[in-house]
């Protein structure tokens, strides 16, 4: 059966960690590796701190949206902002890639989100916002299906 | 706040302690604080002590990157030590190891550096 959670918080910086503890949290009663839950908090991050800071540029009148399905060992993930989305989603999809270094970005937000999740699909359009579809299937569950 | 910040000057380098979880929010916090280090002269390198760190992402990578650039300026090292697998992950995807060397223990990385 699937098991759904909504949360949706303002845009400001200290809601990061509230944001990828809440996720975490949710997802433990899937029995996620140590490894696992770690990768989810991390793209979960990854994924918030990217709207903050690019979405809505550190304004933090606006608000993010995560909404999680749990169903047969499966995480989906959909984190959506309302901010100033993105130009060119492969130019932003490439490693070490950032619109502000002078922020000290690193341009690996989601080449991490590519590496811990399975599937990731991002869609944007400019002034409407980004959402940020992940996907990933515990080892656990894949195991059982075996 | 979730990180706590160590930073104790051995000879020319800034041995960094950190405790907790580095994002985007508090990697801000960090940078002001080496920072001011490095303007107070007499650092050269930089050792970065991560075994209690619980959290970090790629916010941490950017911190972590503009302090090695800023000890590079100087003609000094940043050496990195006791972090965990997942920590590990995070810097061998991002390719800083070919520029930030890795030891195992803060005394060995002191000791490379002629301050243990």
């Amino acid at each position: 059966m699937q098991n759904v959670m909504d949360l949706k918080f303002s845009a400001q910086s200290q809601n990061e960690s509230f944001a990828r503890v809440t996720v975490g949290a949710f997802i433990a009663q899937l029995d996620p590796t140590m490894d696992e839950i770690t990768e989810i908090k991390t793209v979960v991050s990854e994924a918030v701190t990217n709207s903050i800071i690019h979405g809505y540029n550190n304004q933090s009148d606006g608000m993010v949206y995560i909404h999680c399905t749990l169903e047969n060992g499966t995480i989906e993930l959909t984190i959506r902002d309302e901010g100033m989305g993105i130009q060119d989603i492969e130019e932003a999809r490439q490693p070490l890639f950032t619109t502000k270094p002078e922020l000290e970005r690193s341009g690996m937000g989601f080449t991490i989100m590519e590496n811990f999740m399975d599937e990731l699909q991002i869609v944007s359009e400019p002034s409407i916002g980004t959402t940020v579809y992940l996907k990933k299937t515990l080892t656990n569950s894949k195991a059982m299906c075996n | 706040m979730s990180l706590r910040i160590d930073l104790e000057k051995k000879g020319s380098v800034l041995l960094v302690r950190l405790e907790g979880e580095l994002d985007h929010h508090t990697a801000e916090e960090l940078r002001g604080q080496i920072e001011q280090k490095l303007v107070d002269g007499q650092v050269k390198h930089i050792v970065l002590n991560l075994e209690l760190l619980t959290f970090m992402d790629s916010s941490g990578l950017g911190v972590i990157l503009g302090r090695y650039k800023q000890v590079k300026a100087n003609a000094g090292e940043m050496v990195v030590c006791a972090i965990s697998s997942s920590v590990k992950r995070l810097f061998e995807m991002s390719g800083l190891f070919k520029i930030i060397r890795l030891e195992e223990s803060e005394q060995f990385a002191l000791q490379t550096l002629g301050v243990a």
